[in-house]
């Protein structure tokens, strides 16, 4: 995936492409789509899916990336990423044929979209699990709390918030820009039951996310996977600046070759 | 729901806000079962005690003080088949909530119906925290969404009706208050991208929305005692207008637009954009509120303050004319 996520934003040239936040969620995504989530490309509008709700929209890269591993997309459709005319948007737009579920972009509008899916669920009598993927950085965003306040009071325990904690944001490390550093109490102070986990660590992700329906009845719950921002590649780790940006052909191969040899 | 003269004296009565969520709203729910209405910490205000009281616990969410997450719960319950009205005061639903509404409502083109109230100057010494004169020019630059703005409580039940029928993301804009003036107490039909003639007139053509509409007919009943001809035409339709209708007005020696909302961006300036598009030659007069922050009133001062009672519409027709 992490090969295929460097393809596209080579591909996309000039425009550039969410490198750092792509490359850190790939583990958390793969184990989704792989391990965890019930969704189904030849039915993929089935009112028993589960939802996976994708906040941090600048993570296309693993998602698109992930969607096409999973059937839901074709290569044709990699090919047309942020290329004029098509619907591939550096930021995912809902379309359900393609397992889309939302329209990113904007952050922490997914969060609270959750909150009435997983609301929608529980109304509709569904034992569908909602899932939603936000970054750190997005929870500077006072929706995110909004949203968590009410996911605790509604006791939305088919709700899952996975943080994509790579700990940096588009200016900074997470502790500079707005701390964002005791998010585990942050959440269970509204009322979540929090798991933290290496987001880089596919079996123990698929362990945690398994295992979260109604591991405590009636609370939401709260993934923390630690990752690592633009992780697989050495000069992208940790790294603010690649945070959006363009590769060269030299920088392309060296990322190629150190995913290709990495364990 | 049939308007007659009995229901219309019903409705006036509890206002535009009163009868939908004190009336219209009970005999909706058992019609359509996917109609959930969420608020922000204002069911009382709302007057939707007894469908609170007798809704199916998921059929009523107050959100609490978080319009933005009212939206957002919201657009997860459209995107899963269900019909979510929500409400709050118009301003800080327009405004608190104005992304959400961009993003769910236009960019995601979810059916959700936003009922703004206490829209205008209606809130008095609530202050301008609570007038809501920017939310027209705002709402209108958001595709995809519909924009509804009833000029008296029996026609907002009818709006009310034809927004949840429409499976759209709609805007609906409540002016006015308790008692409010009646200007439909028989059938008419109502349509999005439509407008009803309320008074037939020669010289003069408001166009006016919200309760200015019956202002608009006090203001023609004292200008035909001086002898010209004016018609009032209802625009409740915001977005789509009814662009055959702007272009009938044109045909008279002034066209009026009159609206409780700031002049720039809101009825006015759709009208103008159509006007000045087909090279209308004859002029527009844009009433509405000034550009500008109000000091303390009530109502009915802040409404002679930005010069919106018939007196003062008649003065500046005249000077226009």
């Amino acid at each position: 995936m992490r090969l295929q996520a460097l393809e596209m934003a080579y591909k996309s040239g000039q425009n550039g492409a969410h490198l750092g936040g792509g490359l850190s969620a790939i583990e958390i995504l793969a184990t989704l789509y792989h391990d965890v989530l019930r969704v189904d490309p030849c039915n993929p509008c089935d009112e028993n899916r589960d939802r996976l709700i994708v906040s941090k929209g600048h993570c296309v890269l693993a998602y698109y990336t992930a969607l096409y591993e999973k059937g839901f997309l074709s290569a044709q459709d990699l090919e047309q990423f942020e290329q004029n005319g098509y619907h591939w948007h550096g930021h995912a737009m809902r379309d359900l044929t393609h397992g889309i579920e939302f329209h990113g972009g904007s952050l922490s509008m997914g969060m609270s979209f959750a909150v009435g899916e997983a609301l929608a669920c529980k109304a509709k009598g569904l034992q569908s699990r909602v899932f939603v993927l936000v970054g750190d950085g997005e929870c500077d965003e006072g929706l995110i709390w909004e949203a968590a306040m009410s996911a605790a009071h509604h006791q939305l325990d088919n709700l899952c918030v996975i943080v994509d904690r790579n700990r940096l944001q588009y200016d900074g490390e997470t502790t500079e820009v707005l701390n964002t550093d005791s998010l585990a109490e942050k959440f269970k102070a509204f009322g979540f039951e929090v798991v933290e986990v290496d987001g880089h660590d596919c079996e123990a992700l698929a362990k945690v996310f398994s295992n979260q329906c109604s591991v405590v009845s009636g609370k939401p719950r709260c993934v923390i996977a630690n990752t690592i921002k633009g992780k697989g590649v050495s000069f992208m780790e940790n790294d603010k600046t690649w945070h959006h940006h363009t590769l060269n052909e030299a920088q392309y191969n060296q990322a190629r070759e150190e995913v290709e040899h990495a364990d | 729901m049939l308007i007659d003269k009995r229901t219309a004296r019903l409705y006036s009565r509890l206002g535009q806000r009163g009868a939908i969520f004190g009336m219209a709203i009970n005999d909706w729910a058992v019609q359509d079962e996917k109609m959930i209405v969420l608020t922000a910490d204002l069911a009382t205000l709302s007057g939707m005690d007894r469908y609170v009281k007798s809704a199916a616990p998921y059929r009523f969410i107050n959100a609490g003080i978080a319009e933005q997450n009212m939206l957002g719960m919201a657009a997860g319950l459209a995107a899963e088949g269900f019909h979510p009205v929500v409400t709050t005061y118009a301003t800080f639903l327009t405004m608190r909530a104005c992304e959400q509404i961009r993003h769910f409502m236009g960019y995601m083109h979810l059916p959700i119906v936003a009922i703004g109230s206490g829209a205008g100057l209606s809130q008095g010494f609530a202050g301008n925290t609570h007038y809501t004169i920017e939310d027209l020019s705002m709402m209108r630059a958001i595709p995809n969404l519909r924009i509804i703005s009833p000029a008296d409580a029996a026609s907002a039940v009818k709006l009310f009706e034809m927004a949840l029928e429409s499976i759209e993301p709609v805007y609906m804009r409540l002016t006015g208050n308790l008692n409010a003036p009646m200007v439909y107490t028989e059938y008419v039909p109502f349509g999005f991208g439509k407008s009803n003639c309320i008074r037939v007139g020669s010289d003069i053509s408001i166009l006016a929305t919200g309760t200015m509409v019956y202002t608009a007919i006090e203001t023609a009943e004292q200008l035909e005692q001086q002898g010209l001809s004016v018609e009032v035409i209802d625009m409740y339709s915001i977005k789509p207008l009814d662009v055959a209708r702007v272009h009938e007005a044109m045909q008279k020696r002034l066209v009026v637009t009159l609206e409780e909302h700031s002049k720039m961006g809101g009825l006015g300036a759709a009208v103008a954009e159509e006007m000045s598009a087909c090279g209308a030659g004859c002029k527009l007069l844009r009433l509405g509120i000034e550009d500008k922050f109000d000091l303390a009133g009530d109502y009915e001062w802040l409404l002679r303050q930005n010069r919106l009672t018939p007196e003062l519409i008649v003065e500046d027709i005249i000077k226009n004319l």
